[in-house]
């Protein structure tokens, strides 16, 4: 690839950044250099540290140690407005822009031209807007609300805004995840221009393709260090892959004897209009089947389907060989499907309520006759299932609200299991905590396995994949790329079947 | 739970030491025979609020109770103008049944529609007074064209205390055992502690939602008869911006206005509590002026009491502080 433009000199440095988490070294003396008219492709799994390298470099967090330079000088950026100040600039994956307000409004949110009176000066800024708009080749209208563009335009906004502050140095966290084929070409073009005007691109990315396809220079982190870095032109795709996966492997898994037994769930030909399709597999007693793919491949939204959130435009459900009509979360809990979700905080626990409430919440067919509760049986039930889980509390009329964070996960949790089910379904269920925290869940779900629960996992951290499951499914684009079992297990396999690279 | 309880102890001390107060001017005010009557007076205040606690429990908010009471009203006072004989069981099954399904229209249009509950109602109120103006011609039905038996009911003594008190306790009692004991009120609970959490369980946010405008809708009925036959007439305009009064009671109740938080024993202290303040002000010779402000400000301190006992509490995570709680 001809670089004309490109310099040694990088026009932003960081060395030896470190960030700590309580618990975690989310970046422990990272090194990253961005030269001016290049793209450099920065590439990790999840829990890399590649939010968080963003994230410093745009001010929401401080690092513990270490520098960042721009030019020579080095520099910080205690606040967001900081780092904007020194030209740097992030799009983000769900871009921060504002739906009520135009296009030139969002361009030029908090740098607005003003008139001598100090109002803003609309007239000024819509022509600016549009000059801008036009020097990306953009054919958006100034005036036109933000609500009405497709997410491709407002990435184009997004990047207008970015140039509206003349910035230097342009992140962009994954911004062909939600885009459509011909979108993507689009912003590769527009990549290509800002490449042309000098910008330093920071390109963050999970598809080898658009790295190989647009990136100069790569950077592999691996569970928050720097492995390498280098040109594009002297690397190929393995090695790559190789990098990003090649660990030092210091989780540690509970060991684990897989006693299959008996199918307990068999999906049949599930088909949605926009999210996924063709979804077939089985499940037995005991095992614990990983779902792995890359952020928006489609898991969750088939999971959710699956839970009767959403419904499938076709598919059947067998549990223990029976056809089973789940047409709402009602129906799956009766069926012996329980979804534990993602965002724990938000679609976990009810706060406000005391803890005995929240776990008997989706049981209360049990401990209720003709619609009026039995609060012997209610206590009870939620006696049994937070002494099972080792929940500390006083009280359980506590609201759960004033427990720790891993307490209230314990109260979800045991509220799933009081339904006494036959199927659970785990979304990213480690996602977030502590490595402690991590194990402790670890090893609950092999202890649920052991019991003869069948466990699907959905995680996209492919140790935990790897080290928890006896099956994984690997999800691409809404389908099923691949079913991996075995030997076949290795983190390159996984890799491989999500990102969609054909065997080396 | 603890915070609610002592929620509930701070209002009640509150009432009792606003009565001391007003009983140092004029000692009457404590006499039994007048507690009974602010009581009394107090009744369709107190029905209302239990219901509209429900909505608010639930992310929602029943601005068309007044409405649907004065509407209900009407319809009970022309059916007991066109057919005298008609006897009072009958009349309040109506009352309850009609305004039931004025809050299910309500309840429908926010669970199948989506629309959002305080546009419903603002529309529901003005297309209920309405219908009020429709049906009755702008006339009034007075004392004179009601029966006996119609306008007798509400101020029945029983033990000394009327019908319409006995139905407010009796109401209380119902809905106290509805919100506590039963899967229905626990989801009201569920679904404005965390809406998303309670789709996961298998609770139907939207059919709740509509359950607790139906609730609150048939109370509002029950309390439409009631009224007007207690003060013995009925016209467009009866009860008019009593849904105010009604959210108020609700929120000096310690109910959140987020959700989720909320008690049937608040909400009816927090009717007392203005029951008792709108009956004493005028007892103790305060101008209508400086009453309404001082409402007001009863309903602006209560927030700012409810909101600082949420703030100061904290979590619990230290492992004694657990221990200790």
């Amino acid at each position: 690839m001809q670089r004309t433009s490109s310099t040694d000199a990088p026009v932003l440095r960081l060395d030896r950044i470190t960030k700590t988490f309580p618990g975690v070294k989310a970046l422990d003396q990272v090194q990253l250099g961005l030269y001016p008219g290049q793209v450099t492709a920065l590439i990790g799994e999840n829990g890399a540290g590649k939010s968080t390298l963003v994230k410093i470099l745009t001010g929401i967090y401080q690092p513990d140690g270490g520098a960042i330079y721009v030019g020579d000088d080095p520099v910080s950026f205690p606040t967001a407005q900081d780092a904007a100040a020194h030209g740097i600039t992030a799009i983000h994956q769900e871009t921060v822009l504002f739906d009520d307000l135009t296009v030139a409004e969002n361009i030029f949110l908090g740098h607005a031209p003003k008139t001598k009176w100090g109002l803003i000066d609309t007239k000024a800024q819509t022509r600016r807007a549009k000059d801008i708009l036009q020097s990306i080749g953009a054919e958006i209208d100034p005036g036109a609300y933000l609500r009405d563009l497709g997410i491709a335009s407002k990435h184009l906004v997004a990047i207008s805004r970015a140039l509206s502050i003349d910035a230097q140095v342009v992140i962009m966290d994954e911004p062909t995840a939600a885009l459509s084929h011909k979108e993507i070409h689009e912003l590769y073009d527009l990549v290509e221009q800002l490449k042309a005007q000098g910008k330093a691109i920071l390109f963050i990315s999970h598809k080898f393709d658009e790295i190989f396809r647009i990136a100069d220079r790569y950077i592999v982190f691996r569970d928050g260090q720097f492995v390498a870095d280098g040109k594009i032109a002297d690397i190929n795709e393995s090695a790559l892959v190789k990098m990003m996966v090649g660990r030092s492997v210091d989780q540690v898994f509970p060991k684990r004897e897989s006693l299959l037994g008996t199918e307990v769930l068999q999906v049949v030909g599930y088909d949605h209009p926009t999210e996924f399709e063709g979804i077939n597999f089985r499940l037995h007693r005991g095992e614990i089947l990983g779902f792995y793919g890359l952020v928006g491949a489609g898991r969750s939204e088939f999971m959710q389907s699956l839970f009767g959130i959403t419904k499938p435009s076709k598919g059947v459900t067998k549990v223990d060989g029976k056809i089973t009509v789940i047409r709402s979360p009602a129906a799956a809990v009766e069926a012996g499907i329980v979804y534990v979700p993602e965002d724990r905080g938000l679609q976990g626990a009810i706060r406000p309520m005391p803890i005995f409430q929240n776990v008997s919440l989706a049981s209360l067919r049990r401990t209720s006759k003709n619609g009026f509760i039995r609060l012997a049986e209610e206590f009870a039930l939620a006696r049994e299932y937070t002494q099972r889980l080792d929940l500390r509390a006083a009280s359980l009329d506590t609201p759960v609200g004033n427990l720790s964070g891993g307490n209230q996960q314990k109260v979800v949790i045991a509220k799933w299991l009081a339904t006494q089910p036959k199927v659970i379904i785990l979304d990213e269920p480690t996602k977030g905590i502590d490595i402690g925290s991590k194990a402790a869940v670890h090893e609950f779900m092999a202890e649920l396995a052991a019991q003869g629960l069948a466990v699907i996992m959905v995680s996209s951290e492919i140790p935990e994949v790897l080290g928890m499951s006896d099956r994984v499914i690997v999800m691409r684009e809404g389908r099923i790329a691949a079913e991996v079992s075995g030997d076949d297990m290795t983190p390159e396999t996984l890799v491989r079947h999500a990102a969609g690279i054909a065997e080396a | 739970m603890h915070i609610l309880k002592s929620r509930e102890m701070i209002l009640t001390g509150a009432i009792v030491v606003l009565m001391g107060l007003v009983a140092t001017r004029f000692p009457g005010f404590i006499a039994p025979h007048n507690l009974v009557a602010v009581f009394n007076d107090t009744s369709p205040l107190i029905l209302l609020a239990i219901g509209q606690m429900i909505v608010i429990l639930t992310k929602c908010i029943d601005l068309s109770v007044a409405a649907n009471l004065a509407l209900t009203g009407m319809v009970c006072a022309m059916i007991n103008v066109a057919a005298p004989g008609v006897p009072v069981p009958i009349i309040i099954a109506i009352a309850v049944g009609l305004g039931a399904i004025l809050g299910a229209f309500n309840g429908i249009l926010v669970w199948k529609l989506d629309i959002p509950p305080i546009v419903v109602t603002l529309g529901t109120m003005t297309i209920f007074r309405g219908v009020i103006f429709l049906i009755s011609d702008g006339k009034w039905v007075n004392s004179h064209e009601m029966s006996p038996a119609f306008k007798a009911f509400p101020r029945a003594d029983f033990l000394s205390l009327p019908m319409l008190s006995w139905i407010a306790i009796l109401m209380t009692v119902i809905f106290f055992v509805l919100m506590t004991r039963t899967t229905l009120g626990r989801s009201f609970y569920a679904v404005g502690g965390n809406p998303h959490a309670a789709v996961y369980t298998g609770i139907d946010v939207g059919k709740s939602q509509f359950w607790a405008f139906t609730l609150s809708g048939a109370l509002a009925g029950l309390v439409g008869y009631l009224w007007v036959s207690r003060y013995a007439v009925a016209y467009v305009d009866i009860a008019l911006g009593f849904e105010l009064d009604v959210v108020a009671a609700c929120v000096i109740g310690g109910i959140a206005i987020s959700g989720g938080i909320g008690s049937i024993g608040g909400a009816v202290l927090g009717a007392l509590f203005l029951g008792v303040i709108k009956n004493a002000l005028p007892v103790v010779n305060i101008s209508p002026f400086w009453q309404m402000a001082i409402s007001g400000s009863a309903i602006i301190i209560a927030i700012a009491v409810n909101t600082r006992a949420g703030r100061t509490k904290g979590r619990i995570i230290l492992k004694n502080a657990e221990a200790a709680q």
